[in-house]
């Protein structure tokens, strides 16, 4: 009956096997969109816009949203929708950035840590809990006295504050995986380390790394926020969702509307990106649910 | 138990120390003369002579940290560039405020937070169970600083039931004006301890222990409350202690929106003047609170269960 010679069905690509999953799964489905919506006007923004961010209107200040203006106008008359949608851009890039630099080098470091001699590891390993015993906010007020306000330093600090949590769940998998029956196989037959790393250690341990990447995205866009939020990262006219909140506190007896359009985008990335990874980490790593 | 508790001291300080360092070198890898950065482009030379000196900034590399600990040690912090007062007594001045914010904010956080994980967690599916699920996903969605923002629009602007602005006078009145901001710290605290309560409990009710002392017939408030909580509540005071570092953070934005006193306030504010010299103190010391928040996290943890005294 069954022919063993015939080729087994095409393997579904992983890609297709986990939208299938996450069609499944309708916390992560509303991340996906949620997370794809904000992405996409990130990446749109200037054909999306309505207005320019930055331009000034003659037209109302501090009007309630309208067909015209979507979530009103701000204290010199900019439209807020197009302030918000330019500023996701500004908040998108700094995740992007600054969580590539920090996964890269926490990859890095963790191997070190993870595979070097004892006495490094212990160093690297003192040197995480002491970057991760500072506060976030209060870190990045410090960097910016000594280099300034700007959106590098905004990058900087949170590369900084995020690489220690990176390099440790590294360091942690890389020792477990030292000693796996695989790998102490693949030694005796004589494999040298870079190709040990790319091959086995590599891919084991990216996929955890990734996750709790997504995951972290919303810490790094409310840093960006706070940050410029104090005036201490994007700096005006740059429309950075902090810097809208700002000028929307400052006139917050006057018009409610700055604060509510400066905020949703906030909540909602939160919550894409929060759904989108507890749903990612339920499928791929249920190991990992342990320790969320 | 006091062995473990000599040795997590001993880290705690060598961190404290290795953080310490990595600011006072920070300041040093970065190009440019933090006498000139304080005293802007205009100052003479003459004056920033002066400063160089009077801030130690002569000497060599090695001499000024080995100087700096041990001032520190002395509970010397240097002094304020503008006014020469010192650092420590101005950050001492501010420190309770902030102290008193985020305790209080915490502690009806976590009391709150753990009784409706708890109830949750032994009431499955009740209509108090869901409730605490969607109260967890929404607080944790909204970053502090947006939820005082909007604790001031709804509260301070729209109701005018309570003030926005200050520290308040007296006892009650300061009490009065703690309300908006330790809500705005809080609430989403009480969603994730509920939600980390909810799981672990859900997981240590199913061990065996449990079901052991349940075949024995102990009482079911007996069980849950020393079989089960004591347990399940450790991820709770984990979370808690390494997010004093978090509750920082987030006294930094509400004491600038609801214009409160605190070390919050004080860094932004020396930070604007660039008085470096204050917002290094003012870091140095949040530091130290929050790795001995830390530690007194883990000696908790290793009183309630002696299991985990063995490791480190």
């Amino acid at each position: 009956m069954t022919d063993l010679t015939q080729s087994p069905l095409p393997e579904p690509s992983a890609l297709s096997r986990g939208l299938r999953v996450l069609a499944g799964n309708r916390t992560g489905m509303i991340g996906f969109v949620l997370v794809a919506l904000i992405i996409g006007s990130a990446i749109f923004a200037p054909w999306i816009v309505p207005y320019d961010p930055a331009a000034i209107m003659v037209g109302p200040r501090m009007a309630p949203p309208s067909a015209e203006h979507w979530l009103g106008t701000d204290n010199i008359g900019r439209d807020i929708f197009s302030r918000v949608i330019a500023g996701g851009r500004i908040a998108m890039l700094v995740a992007a950035a600054s969580l590539t630099a920090a996964l890269s080098a926490g990859l890095l470091l963790g191997l070190i840590a993870g595979l070097g001699p004892r006495w490094l590891d212990n160093v690297l390993l003192l040197v995480f809990d002491a970057l991760r015993s500072f506060p976030t906010i209060v870190f990045g007020l410090a960097v910016v006295t000594i280099i300034g306000p700007s959106l590098f330093t905004v990058m900087l600090v949170v590369a900084i504050t995020s690489i220690p949590i990176y390099a440790r769940i590294v360091r942690t998998q890389t020792m477990a995986l030292k000693n796996a029956e695989f790998i102490l196989a693949e030694r005796a037959m004589g494999v040298g380390m870079p190709r040990l790393l790319f091959i086995h250690v590599l891919p084991n341990v990216l996929g955890p790394l990734l996750i709790l990447a997504s995951m972290d995205v919303p810490l790094v866009i409310a840093t960006e926020a706070g940050l410029s939020f104090l005036g201490m990262g994007v700096r005006p006219p740059t429309p950075s969702w902090g810097v809208i909140l700002n000028d929307g506190y400052n006139f917050i007896r006057n018009s409610p509307w700055p604060v509510i359009g400066g905020s949703i985008p906030i909540i909602l990335v939160t919550l894409g990106f929060t759904f989108l990874g507890e749903a990612l980490r339920d499928i791929f790593d249920p190991k990992l649910r342990k320790a969320g | 138990m006091l062995l473990y508790a000599f040795q997590r001291f001993g880290l705690s300080v060598v961190i404290v120390m290795v953080a310490v360092s990595i600011l006072t070198l920070m300041l040093h890898v970065v190009p440019g003369d933090p006498a000139v950065m304080i005293l802007g482009p205009r100052a003479t030379p003459e004056l920033i002579e002066q400063t160089r000196v009077a801030m130690g900034l002569d000497r060599p590399l090695p001499v000024q940290i080995v100087t700096f600990f041990g001032n520190i040690l002395r509970g010397d912090l240097g002094q304020d560039v503008f006014t020469g007062r010192s650092v420590s007594r101005i950050v001492f001045e501010q420190l309770p405020y902030t102290l008193i914010l985020i305790s209080v904010s915490i502690l009806w956080a976590a009391t709150l937070g753990i009784a409706l994980g708890c109830y949750s967690a032994l009431r499955r599916n009740t209509w108090l169970d869901t409730l605490t699920g969607v109260i967890s996903v929404g607080t944790i969605s909204i970053p502090a600083f947006v939820m005082a923002l909007y604790s001031v629009l709804v509260f301070a602007v729209w109701l005018r039931w309570l003030p926005a602005i200050g520290a308040g006078e007296g006892f009650w009145d300061g009490i009065r004006h703690l309300i908006l901001p330790s809500f705005a710290i809080g609430i989403s605290w009480v969603g994730y301890v509920a939600r980390i309560v909810r799981a672990s409990m859900l997981e240590v009710m199913g061990q065996p222990h449990v079901r052991m002392a349940r075949a024995y017939g102990l009482p079911d408030e007996l069980i849950t409350r020393s079989h089960i909580l004591k347990i399940a509540v450790q991820p709770a005071v984990t979370l808690i202690g390494t997010g004093v570092a978090h509750l920082f953070s987030a006294a930094v934005f509400v004491e600038a929106i609801f214009a409160r006193p605190g070390i919050g306030a004080l860094i932004v504010q020396a930070v604007n003047e660039r008085n470096y010299p204050i917002v290094l103190g003012a870091v140095l010391v949040t530091t130290g609170i929050i790795v001995l928040a830390t530690l007194v996290s883990d000696l908790v943890i290793a009183w309630l269960d002696p299991r985990q005294r063995e490791e480190l």
